[in-house]
């Protein structure tokens, strides 16, 4: 076995089997669970009914992100605001009262830490490379961007978490998506990821993890490691990964989870072998070439509907596929588009930027950076930005950000998912069109009929100031894209 | 969990492709602490289009599902299994699912059953018009006519369906063996076994 070349995903799932089966099926160990309000009361309440308690409480990290209102949490004088939805007061009230009940750690919604789980995890240093991480949210994927094996599980596997702080599940195919040469200016992880899975589809990763190799990641912070492998799972990947490397190593060091001391040159010294060895065999390759990627933004109402901001919107007939056809047109007709019909040409009345793919600092700055010195078109109704967590609004602050997106005629929010999902208020009218720094643009996804376009927050932000979906190259001198 | 052998009735003929969860059941309707009800709002925007295949009245309690490739994918929101148990819906037959739907639907007694797209194809054919038979021991989809389609299932989940085995109980029975590995672990893994406590910073 100790022979046998290995991928990077093998040799995380090889260090955390208990038990493997005949018929393959393995308990997996997991070291990291991360819990949100919506996936886990009827968890809590199974547990509750079962007499059973949490194994592991201590690898359990609790935080509310998905209903939370995004407008200011408390009053003036720093008391507690009530939610005013009751169903989303009553989720929040519910991981409030589980948390403590299962002895698990917790950060209040109104705690300077607060934010969105998959900002949280790395942030805090609770996800770490080579480790086992889920939560009840598929978007998991993200911390993928840290070297970690990490992936969404349903409300029962949570439950399953809880009580044995293991999953039986089957090893996964391997699949690597491998990108060679390097992104041109003013292309971001993001349009990488947006091509990505234009090339692969959907269903491309289904049944695979997938590992994003090549020297565009080398070169790439954390941010934007953790941007692509978040929408892993719109490639139908349920995890993706990037081999962590110092520009990993120096991001986590000293955050409150991460490792101390000794047992922080112990970690890193583990983490230097969490690699692919060279022999090894991946059951699929992609193989990308960077300079074919341009500023990426999508059309249609699948994350695979994704063309270059200079194209146009395809022709239905020109898919192979008889049922893309039939899917294209329906897109079409929800997304109000004419085939043939200039990308440039279409007007955004909202711009929205953040949820868990896009709300990092890195992200805010490369919009700050378009937005500096201008102001939203007239056209444009709502523009908000969301930040990932308490702690990013406070370093976007500390720059000065706040003041250029404010200027812009920006919102400037309390952080939470928001109108990435639209369970708490921030929600798209119906009709209208979002410039969408999310990730999905699906059907009713940012509320009833309301059309998502998913770009980067760069291109977001030239939207926000053209009025229409715009190349953000042709917009300002080309500026270092570090995000 | 109940046990699951044979699902036969009506399939519901719906054979669209990239069905995602957010159309399963829209965000609006997570907002609840409970596995029930949430039939009310599933598939809320097909729904609200007439002549749609869940107004058609034959169709009315239909226990079976027939949709396009990858049905599930997106969310890993498990209300998305819950609203099709409460139409009823115990078997969805489809050329592909997403990973994390199919577990999912296993962990609720729902039978997810791929085949291959001419087979779907023939039976969104016949279904509008008659019944179907899932039997899950001899893996095989039948129709009134000659049609006998096989399905691979995963042994452990047959085994599971089939038993109306309770999966957390039967990991527990493996206390001895986890323990052994999280010792393990504490060895060599220091780290993972006991982070640093958010207050300890």
């Amino acid at each position: 076995m100790a022979s046998k070349p290995r991928t990077l995903y093998e040799k995380i799932w090889d260090a955390h089997v208990v038990e493997r089966r005949d018929d393959g099926t393995c308990i997996l160990y997991i070291d990291r669970h991360l819990v949100h309000e919506v996936t886990s009361p009827q968890a809590f309440e199974a547990l509750r009914l079962a007499g059973r308690k949490v194994r592991r409480p201590d690898l359990t990290l609790a935080v509310p992100d998905h209903n939370l209102p995004t407008t200011p949490r408390t009053d003036t004088a720093g008391n507690r605001l009530p939610i005013e939805d009751p169903q989303s007061a009553a989720q929040l009230a519910a991981l409030e009262a589980n948390a403590p009940a299962f002895g698990i750690d917790y950060i209040d919604a109104t705690a300077p830490e607060q934010g969105i789980v998959h900002v949280v995890g790395p942030e805090q240093g609770f996800s770490l490379p080579g480790a086992t991480i889920v939560c009840g949210d598929s978007h998991t994927a993200a911390h993928g961007g840290i070297g970690a094996l990490a992936f969404g599980i349903g409300t029962s596997e949570v439950e399953h978490v809880l009580a044995t702080q293991t999953l039986q599940l089957r090893p996964s195919k391997s699949m690597e998506v491998r990108v060679e040469g390097e992104l041109g200016p003013g292309v971001t992880p993001k349009d990488l990821i947006l091509h990505i899975i234009g090339v692969i589809g959907t269903a491309g990763g289904t049944g695979h993890v997938i590992e994003y190799r090549g020297p565009v990641f080398e070169q790439m912070s954390v941010e934007g490691r953790l941007t692509v492998c978040n929408m892993s799972i719109e490639g139908g990947a349920r995890a993706g990964l990037i081999a962590p490397d110092d520009t990993v190593f120096s991001y986590l060091e000293g955050r409150p989870y991460a490792p101390r001391g000794e047992a922080w040159d112990k970690a890193v010294a583990w983490w230097q072998t969490l690699h692919s060895d060279p022999d090894a065999v991946f059951d699929k390759t992609v193989v990308i070439n960077a300079a074919d990627v341009e500023p990426t933004v999508s059309w249609g109402t699948s994350p695979e509907d994704v063309v270059p901001v200079g194209g146009v919107v395809p022709t239905p007939e020109s898919f192979a596929d008889p049922s893309k056809q039939s899917a294209a047109r329906k897109s079409l007709d929800y997304m109000g588009l004419e085939p043939g019909q200039r990308i440039e040409d279409i007007a955004i009345e909202n711009v929205f930027i953040g949820s868990c793919t896009n709300s990092r600092i890195e992200d805010l700055r490369a919009a700050a950076d378009v937005l500096k010195g201008r102001t939203k078109a007239s056209n444009v109704r709502w523009a908000i930005v969301v930040p990932g967590s308490g702690l990013v609004k406070r370093q976007a602050e500390a720059e000065g950000l706040d003041q250029i997106f404010t200027a812009a005629g920006f919102e400037w929010r309390e952080p939470g998912c928001s109108a990435c999902l639209a369970m708490n208020p921030d929600k798209v009218p119906p009709g209208e069109r979002c410039a969408s720094t999310s990730n999905r643009n699906f059907v009713g996804r940012q509320g009833p009929g309301a059309r998502t376009h998913l770009v980067s927050p760069a291109m977001a932000a030239a939207a926000a100031v053209t009025g229409r979906l715009a190349d953000v190259r042709t917009l300002a001198p080309c500026q270092a894209v570090d995000a | 969990m109940d046990k699951v052998s044979t699902i036969e009735g009506r399939a519901i003929p719906l054979g669209l492709k990239n069905v995602d969860t957010d159309v399963i059941i829209p965000a609006h309707w997570l907002k609840t602490v409970s596995r029930e009800g949430l039939g009310k709002g599933a598939f809320e925007t097909i729904r609200q289009a007439p002549g749609n295949p869940f107004d058609v009245e034959d169709f009315a309690g239909a226990p079976i599902l027939i949709a396009g490739d990858n049905f599930g994918c997106g969310s890993s929101r498990e209300h998305a299994a819950w609203a099709l148990l409460d139409l009823g819906i115990t078997a969805v037959i489809a050329p592909s699912f997403s990973d994390i739907f199919s577990g999912n639907a296993f962990k609720n007694g729902i039978l997810t059953v791929e085949l291959p797209q001419d087979q779907v194809d023939r039976l969104l054919e016949i279904t509008v018009d008659h019944p179907v038979t899932i039997d899950l021991e001899n893996q095989t989809v039948t129709t009134p006519f000659q049609d006998r389609f096989a399905f691979e299932v995963d042994p452990f989940r047959k085994h599971c369906l089939l038993e109306g085995l309770d999966e957390i109980g039967l990991t527990l029975e493996r206390g001895a063996e986890i323990e052994t590995h999280e010792q393990q672990r504490a060895q060599a893994l220091p780290w993972l076994d006991a982070p640093q406590r958010r207050d300890a910073a």
